[in-house]
């Protein structure tokens, strides 16, 4: 073959792997737009329905009922009551399941069993959750409550936090932990203090990205806390919560209703929101 | 030294040491009694209907509450055909999406819109299902639906699939809207994965001369096929999963009478929603609670065979180094 | 940062140990139809005003009702379904009937104004049988001479969830169309053979305003709400009557309250009776095992009764005739306590 020819087909070659790379960052970049053109829509929508919905009254009155002004606050406080709670009790345990994974026989039987069984109750429809709450506790003791409902939203959390806690522990070089053990340290007082004190903003985002996560169920509160038209502070009445509040206003044909359901979803919105940007401010900081 | 400190951390160790230990299992193996715990309450209300119907219960389309005879293949196709729509148009524009945040954006570019995708995760479930009802609905309806049907009417087989009533609602729509609802999560997982993929790597393909794509194609996504994989299984995850987006626009229909994409149908997650509050005690709940336990196997299905297809392509590999 | 976050965490602790010690006021749960729902809603708000008692109510559908109170996990539930005595028995649940409305057919077709279309009962079942498909269908033409009809297929919409909305329409359809009896029947989740879900009456009323040429049907202060256009409707003597409060008073005129409340007002006699009447009933156990609840939810009612009959006509509903306001306070001598003794609710 002549040398023209032979350097016309890697010239051919050559112009066709740019072509094909052409389309394809053309297409990444089609991507990103749609995307992006989804996000903006919804937000939009979000915000110009959300916000003059969004009063001072909204923030401090109870919900009302049809026609009548009125607010969101017993809905904000049972959903900040019960994400907390559901916290608390779901995350040290999550955290726990994570340390037993990451820092105990990783590769035992036991371990490996409870890494899938974790993936799959990730991945478990959280009405599920809900309903499975509804015969153990909201049948069993005559009641819906608070209480149920933070049982059903810390089943959501610790899942996710078992996931993030493994991951995170799982990076700190091993090296750190080898050297606490060299100085003599014994095994809890090298989780505790040295790999946990590491691995601890990445924890802290798991923990973060469990609560924006509840924040914003619905249904696994549907057939557990109900909900409340008035305004309770005592967790073993029925609950209102925003996400619960905004599902039964949304759909109705009132007005008032309908303006307190969009300015409740553009407050959980803001408020998951806030919460992601604090996690990835945190992961941030420690790398 | 003073010797009576010594022996006294000695002793102390190994006994926190033990408690820290069991505590830590016993978290591990309540996890194992949660799922436990719930597939025996779920088995336990869905007997009467595992017993009258046993597998013929995945194959039956009757669903009628007043003569109390069920069958769940409706609710089945339902929840399968969104998540594979949902798949389809999510897998490769994430893959876009973490292609153009790793390679293509300008450095100063990337934080914001990485965020910016990532919101779309902050939305709640609730609020795409009111979005897609009142506003995304109607606009799929005159601007997709009704020029695909007749731009395919009369042709044999794809003419079935766009020939329901073009209304808005339905599979195509529950899973144009599930594919939004889960783009956040494959691409973040594909971005951090590509993001950790060595430099180095990428540097020598770069340097023997490959275009973007080719590295991208070649050498990034082959390194990171687990992390790839993995959150494709999260998103397939979320999307089966899913309740409030899907009840609002999928039309809950019982029925199975065509394979058209326009018409309405059901899941399993939005039948649970809708019909749990009123099922009767007998059948009616035990066969929503037979749905329940099929859609758990199906998640278990998905989590095994990624497993499999992961071990199948680590075999592939050489030995790390 | 540190001192920053333990304090908070502090500060997070002590306010979930006070909400978990609670302080009681009274308060009463009840769930179910969501027919009534925004009445119970502001007949609460403003018994609460009054006394500081909770009247807590979750519209979950009647179905919804009928189950929780079943399992007792409220103190009354709420269902348009009436049960029959016997089962009542069964059961050992007492019902009362609180306010009666009607069942509106809606639709969205261009050109058509709201009260301009004329149904019948048989023509409604062939619809939602989906016999009849079109809008030009000679059977629609026929009782509506003169009316523009488009040449568009017919979406119908009914409820995806357990109604006694629903109950009230399919037992209105069973008795004028012998087709629907045998083919689909009465209850409040039947076997639909056409049509989308909505979720509640609400979700019905947004799925008809959405789609151009639905058919749905709500109950009627959704109508009012949502500005929506309904039919008129042949009711048994043979007239086209309008969906109002005179014309359900009229279905429910002939209503023997006095004795028994299983009463189902749909297919009245009457020249003015609305065909798809109902009332919408409570429902509780002859026996309590919390008689406080149970007396503050009588009084409840009794206030409502009392009180409550321009909260009630705001939001089109027809409240209960005298006569039967007095049957069912004297049908409360049912409801006793444990010991045998009828709980108070004066």
């Amino acid at each position: 073959m002549s040398t023209n020819a032979l350097l016309a087909s890697r010239q051919a070659r050559f112009a066709s792997r740019k072509r094909v790379n052409m389309v394809a960052i053309a297409l990444a970049m089609a991507a990103m737009a749609f995307g992006l053109f989804w996000l903006f829509w919804i937000l939009f929508e979000t915000v110009r329905l959300g916000i003059d919905g969004l009063t001072f009254a909204t923030l401090t009155q109870m919900t009302p009922p049809p026609n009548e002004d009125g607010g969101l606050a017993n809905a904000i406080y049972g959903s900040f009551l019960m994400v907390t709670l559901a916290t608390l009790v779901g995350a040290p345990v999550g955290v726990m399941a994570g340390i037993y994974l990451a820092e105990f026989d990783s590769k035992s039987w036991l371990a490996e069993t409870t890494r899938f069984v974790n993936d799959i109750l990730l991945s478990a429809p959280s009405i599920v959750i809900g309903l499975f709450v509804y015969s153990v506790v909201v049948s069993r003791f005559k009641s819906f409550s608070g209480y149920a409902g933070v049982v059903a939203l810390a089943l959501i959390v610790i899942p996710v936090v078992i996931r993030t806690t493994e991951d995170m522990l799982r990076l700190v070089p091993a090296g750190l932990r080898e050297a606490a053990y060299a100085l003599g340290a014994p095994k809890w007082k090298v989780i505790a203090s040295i790999t946990m004190k590491a691995a601890r903003a990445g924890v802290l985002t798991g923990v973060l990205l469990a609560v924006a996560r509840i924040a914003g169920e619905t249904a696994p509160l549907l057939f557990t806390a109900l909900s409340n038209q008035f305004w309770t502070s005592s967790l073993s009445e029925p609950m209102a919560s925003l996400p619960v509040t905004i599902f039964k206003f949304a759909m109705s044909p009132y007005e008032n209703w309908q303006k307190l359901a969009w300015a409740g979803v553009f407050l959980i919105t803001l408020a998951v929101l806030g919460l992601n940007i604090v996690a990835r401010v945190l992961t941030r900081q420690k790398s | 030294m003073n010797p009576s400190l010594a022996p006294k951390r000695a002793r102390s160790g190994p006994l926190v040491d033990q408690i820290f230990g069991i505590l830590a299992k016993s978290a591990a193996l309540l996890t194992l009694a949660l799922l436990a715990a719930i597939l025996l309450s779920l088995t336990v209300s869905a007997w009467p209907a595992i017993h009258k119907y046993g597998l013929s219960f995945l194959t039956s389309t009757v669903w009628d509450p007043v003569q109390e005879d069920f069958g769940g293949l409706v609710m089945i196709y339902g929840t399968v055909a969104t998540s594979l729509i949902a798949l389809l148009i999510a897998v490769p524009v994430s893959f876009g999406i973490a292609l153009f945040l790793t390679e293509l954006s300008p450095a100063w570019l990337k934080r914001p819109l990485g965020t910016a995708i990532e919101l779309l995760a902050a939305v709640p479930s609730i609020v795409y299902g009111m979005w897609g009802l009142l506003v995304f609905g109607p606009v799929l309806a005159t601007y997709v639906q009704t020029p695909l049907q007749t731009a395919f009417a009369g042709v044999p087989y794809l003419g079935a699939f766009v020939s329901g009533p073009p209304v808005g609602i339905g599979i195509l729509s529950a899973g144009i809207i599930l594919a939004i609802m889960i783009i956040p999560f494959i691409s973040a997982v594909m971005r951090d994965v590509f993001e950790v993929t060595p430099p180095m790597l990428k540097e020598s393909a770069y340097g023997l001369g490959a275009t973007t794509w080719e590295v991208v194609s070649r050498v990034v996504l082959p390194y990171t096929k687990t992390g790839v994989i993995g959150g494709i299984m999260l998103g397939l995850g979320r999307a089966i999963g899913e309740t409030m987006a899907v009840t609002f626009v999928i039309g809950n229909f019982n029925q199975l009478d065509s394979l058209s994409l326009f018409q309405a149908a059901n899941s399993i997650t939005s039948a649970l929603a809708n019909e749990f509050a009123e099922a009767g005690e007998g059948l009616h709940q035990a066969a929503l609670m037979y749905l329940g336990l099929v859609l758990f196997f199906i998640t278990f299905v998905i989590l095994s065979l990624s497993k499999i297809l992961l071990a199948q392509l680590r075999k592939g590999e050489g030995t790390k180094t | 940062m540190q001192i920053v976050f333990s304090r908070s965490l502090l500060a997070l602790a002590s306010a979930c140990a006070f909400a978990v010690s609670g302080i009681h006021a009274q308060e009463i749960t009840g769930a179910g139809a969501t027919f009534p729902a925004p009445l119970y809603a502001k007949w609460a708000s403003e018994y609460n005003k009054l006394t500081g008692v909770k009247v807590n109510y979750q519209s979950i559908g009647s179905g919804g009702g009928i189950k929780q109170i079943d399992s007792k996990t409220v103190d009354f539930g709420a269902s348009d379904m009436p049960q029959t005595d016997d089962v009542l028995k069964s059961k050992g649940q007492v019902q009362f009937p609180t306010v009666i409305g009607g069942v509106v057919p809606i639709l969205n077709v261009t050109g058509i104004a709201p009260g301009q279309l004329k149904m019948t009962g048989q023509l409604l079942g062939d619809i939602y049988l989906g016999k009849v498909t079109r809008w030009n269908d000679p059977a629609i033409k026929a009782i509506n001479p003169g009316v523009n009809l488009p040449d568009t297929a017919i979406a119908q919409v009914r409820r995806a969830d357990g109604s006694g909305t629903t109950f009230v329409f399919t037992n209105y359809l069973s008795k004028v169309s012998p087709d629907w009896k045998a083919k689909v029947g009465e209850g409040t989740a039947v076997n639909w053979p056409v049509g989308a879900g909505g979720k509640g009456n609400e979700g019905v009323a947004a799925f008809v305003a959405r789609l151009p040429n639905s058919i749905g049907y709500v109950e009627y202060s959704y109508v009012k709400q949502n500005k929506l256009t309904y039919a008129l409707v042949q009711n048994a003597a043979g007239n086209f009557v309008k969906p109002e409060d005179d014309t359900f008073k009229a279905a429910a005129a002939g209503a023997d309250w006095a004795k028994s409340f299983y009463q189902i007002l749909t297919n009245q006699p009457g020249k003015d009776a609305w065909p798809i009447t109902s009332a919408t009933f409570i429902l509780m156990h002859a026996k309590q095992d919390k008689p406080a609840n149970g007396t503050e939810t009588l009084k409840f009612f009794n206030w409502a009764y009392a009180n409550g009959e321009k909260s009630a006509a705001d939001l089109d509903y027809v409240p209960m005739p005298a006569a039967a306001v007095a049957a069912i306070q004297k049908s409360w001598g049912e409801i006793k306590d444990a010991s045998g003794k009828a709980i108070p609710f004066k």
